[in-house]
């Protein structure tokens, strides 16, 4: 057992030492191993950095590339901004129109008489055969920052004699503030549908049988016009109106305004078909010796008194998709009420009378344009009257007793458009505006020379 | 609001011009930050790109839809109904819309979108234009003396335009303009990803002979080097004649184009004819976005359209 101890000391002594030496060179081996690990991460880290500035430097490569690319781009494609401006660029835009037409007639048009009416302003009839209609010459454009003006003088023949006349002079604020419009000048009366667009514009030769009784043709003059655009998405629309008084049919005026009128407008998209537009209309006068036609073509009828009138216009539209084709109706309605004195040339003369009377009228149309080269249409005119007052017979020489008949008239019209700017138009008419029904034909031109004119609603 | 509580308690003792100032000015002021920027496009590839450009930032419309020829349209009360509240009017000009928008811009009673003004912009102003006339008469049929107006065909001046639209609406919403970058940079990514996968879609069709219904379709024409032989229109605006047709018909016969377009908004009457007696594809493209469609959505149909065919 003694032999052993020693042993085993001196091997365990042995085992320790050599252990100990292998844990030094397993240290060695670590710490190498550490170096070689510093190296490698080093390295990598050398490589990584690298790699991060070449993948930067691409990357700012191309992102040079690509403004150099859309620089490229601009130079070729974007617009120069100093593009030189034409000489006559100030000028106005200047757009004529061309008129002209042939009419035939199965009565004597010096005849004709709307039975309850008397008329005024414009209200005559073409003249039969071939004639020059009215020219029109309209220049417009911004005035400055605020102002917008326009002018359209027409030119027509009258027996021979050039006459110009001007149609429209305002100036206009497209945007006065947030929604308020004002209009100063002469112009069209936003009342009714058709009243302020130029008779050129119109779907037939000749203004509704309602127009040329009540307006001899159009209701304007000279005023003032303040217009409200609500913002909501139903267009809705409420203005105002002043006149001189010094247009048919108005006469006079108190304290400078002779006529004023009201106006609604309420209109929306259905969808991107369908659209519709609604208008309530007031027109009030009050008038001062109003001159117009008698039934004795020698005199003339006088009036004196309140005139008003109230309107209803409604238009639809359907423009189908992917189409030329397009669908219009409109109708309109107005009834006027006087209540006043008549004289026959004049009031001191024995031809008075107390006068009441009533009267009203409406048409409706339908135009169907077929494909962008052809439109045809239809209108149907209705008007009646009655009135009463203290002398009959002058009532009835001055052409405002109607004795029951209702005036009417049926139209067609076939339009062919070979451009957007030009336009023949045949049209006819079966014209029962008193008892000798007349048959009436029209074959007329309409020519649009410069600047290309936008359409109203 | 205590402020303007202050204020108009304040006023109750100024006179009532005072007041009624006060009071025009808080009306005026309120609406301008609480709601996004009302856009009002004349065409759908505006209101798209508006809406890829602003976001939720704007709110867009669209006068017309790629159903609609965006020269005929009615000056509707509904439009001017929202003419009238827009804060930008964002359209081709170029006369595209002369037939319509001058009476919108006329009766909207908007003084923020008028010529001019900040809310004014016309996409056509920004970029050049092909087919400016030499002469302008009318014999040529319905010319725009400015220049054709579809340059939205051109996804390279597309990108010209979002940047100058962008740039208008960071004037017209200053608190925004940051996230108006944005936008325009991811779109611009994003786009010019989307012109070089186009492009490399249509190199197999370049230099291939193609139709057109309408003279609208330039600006194509150029970017994928499409080579346009004939127009079914005899002069700009003036609807196919049967004399043209025929004119058109011998000359196929001779020397045949590969394709006939025609857009969605124009009747395929005469493009079906041609094609037909030719055996040539007639093709309808959408000019412009479809309902719910984005801009890149719109091209790559258009592209997969135009390509079939060919191939």
């Amino acid at each position: 057992m003694k032999k052993i101890l020693p042993v085993v000391v001196s091997a365990s002594l042995v085992c320790a030492s050599a252990m100990a030496s292998a844990d030094t060179q397993v240290e060695q081996l670590k710490q190498q191993l550490d170096l070689l690990k510093q190296d490698y991460e080093k390295r990598i880290k050398a490589l990584e950095e690298g790699l991060l500035a070449a993948q930067q430097a691409t990357k700012t490569n191309e992102k040079k590339l690509i403004a150099v690319e859309e620089q490229a781009e601009e130079a070729e494609l974007a617009s120069d901004d100093t593009i030189s401006v034409a000489k006559n660029a100030f000028n106005p835009e200047i757009s004529l129109i061309l008129d002209g037409r042939y009419a035939n007639y199965q009565n004597n048009t010096d005849d004709y008489q709307l039975t309850g009416y008397s008329l005024g302003g414009e209200s005559g009839l073409f003249s039969e055969g071939l004639s020059l209609g009215e020219s029109e010459l309209t220049l417009s454009a911004n005035i400055d920052q605020l102002f917008y003006g326009r002018i359209t003088l027409a030119f027509a023949d009258e027996d021979g004699a050039t006459e110009v006349g001007i149609e429209e002079a305002f100036a206009q604020t497209p945007a006065l503030y947030d929604g308020l419009t004002l209009k100063m000048g002469r112009f069209f009366s936003d009342i009714g549908y058709l009243n302020n667009q130029h008779a050129h514009a119109w779907d037939f030769a000749d203004a509704p049988l309602v127009y040329r009784a009540l307006f001899g043709s159009q209701l304007g003059g000279d005023g003032l016009q303040l217009s409200y655009i609500a913002p909501t998405d139903l267009f809705m629309q409420v203005g105002t109106e002043l006149f001189s008084g010094h247009q048919f049919p108005a006469s006079g005026n108190h304290s400078g305004i002779g006529s004023w009128t009201a106006f609604a407008k309420l209109g929306d998209d259905i969808n991107a078909q369908n659209s519709w537009q609604v208008g309530l209309s007031h027109w009030q006068a009050n008038v001062d010796g109003r001159e117009s036609s008698a039934i004795d073509d020698t005199k003339t009828t006088l009036f004196s008194g309140d005139s008003h009138i109230n309107a209803l216009d409604l238009v639809y539209k359907w423009t189908p998709s992917a189409s030329t084709k397009s669908l219009k109706l409109q109708f309109e309605y107005f009834a006027r009420d006087e209540d006043g004195d008549i004289a026959l040339d004049d009031f001191t003369s024995p031809d008075v009378s107390t006068y009441k009377g009533w009267q009203k009228g409406w048409y409706a149309q339908g135009i169907y344009q077929l494909n962008s080269q052809w439109r045809t249409g239809l209108r149907y005119d209705h008007l009646s009257s009655h009135s009463n007052g203290s002398n009959s017979l002058v009532l009835i020489d001055a052409g405002l007793e109607s004795n029951g008949y209702t005036p009417e008239r049926y139209s067609a019209m076939l339009e062919w458009l070979p451009s957007e700017f030009s336009r023949i138009r045949l049209q006819y008419n079966n014209d029962q505006s008193s008892k000798d029904t007349d048959n009436q034909l029209f074959l007329q031109y309409t020519f649009s020379l410069g600047t290309h004119g936008a359409h109203s609603y | 609001m205590v402020l303007i509580a202050i204020n108009i308690s304040e006023t109750i003792q100024m006179n009532i011009n005072q007041y009624f100032l006060v009071f025009l000015l808080f009306i005026s002021i309120m609406p301008a930050h609480a709601t996004p920027i009302n856009v009002f496009a004349c065409e759908p590839e505006w209101a798209a790109l508006s809406q890829e450009l602003g976001g939720s930032l704007v709110s867009t419309f669209s006068a017309t839809t790629a159903e609609q020829d965006p020269h005929h349209i009615q000056a509707r009360p509904g439009l001017i109904a929202k003419i009238r509240r827009a804060d930008i009017l964002v359209c081709s000009g170029a006369d595209l819309e002369i037939g319509w928008l001058p009476v919108l811009l006329q009766k909207s009673a908007n003084p923020k979108v008028q010529a001019g003004q900040k809310g004014y912009f016309m996409t056509s102003k920004m970029v050049k234009l092909l087919d400016k006339p030499t002469i302008l008469d009318r014999s040529m049929g319905d010319v725009h003396a400015a220049g054709n107006p579809h340059i939205q065909l051109d996804p390279r001046r597309m990108n010209i335009v979002a940047k100058k639209l962008s740039q208008r609406l960071q004037q017209i919403d200053p608190t925004h303009i940051s996230e108006y970058q944005n936008k325009l940079a991811q779109f611009k990514v994003r786009w010019k990803k989307a012109i070089k996968k186009w492009q490399q879609a249509t190199k197999e069709i370049q230099g291939k002979s193609i139709i057109v219904h309408h003279n609208s379709w330039v600006y194509l024409q150029q970017w994928l080097k499409l080579n346009k032989v004939a127009e079914l229109e005899p002069k700009p605006g003036v609807p196919p004649s049967s004399s043209h047709l025929a004119h058109l018909l011998k000359q196929m016969q001779q020397t045949p184009a590969d394709l006939i377009i025609y857009s969605t908004y124009q009747d395929p009457k005469a493009a079906h004819w041609l094609s037909k007696k030719t055996n040539i594809t007639a093709v309808a493209l959408p000019s412009t976005v479809s309902d719910n469609e984005t801009l890149f959505h719109w091209m790559d149909r258009l592209i997969q359209l135009l390509k079939d065919p060919i191939k």
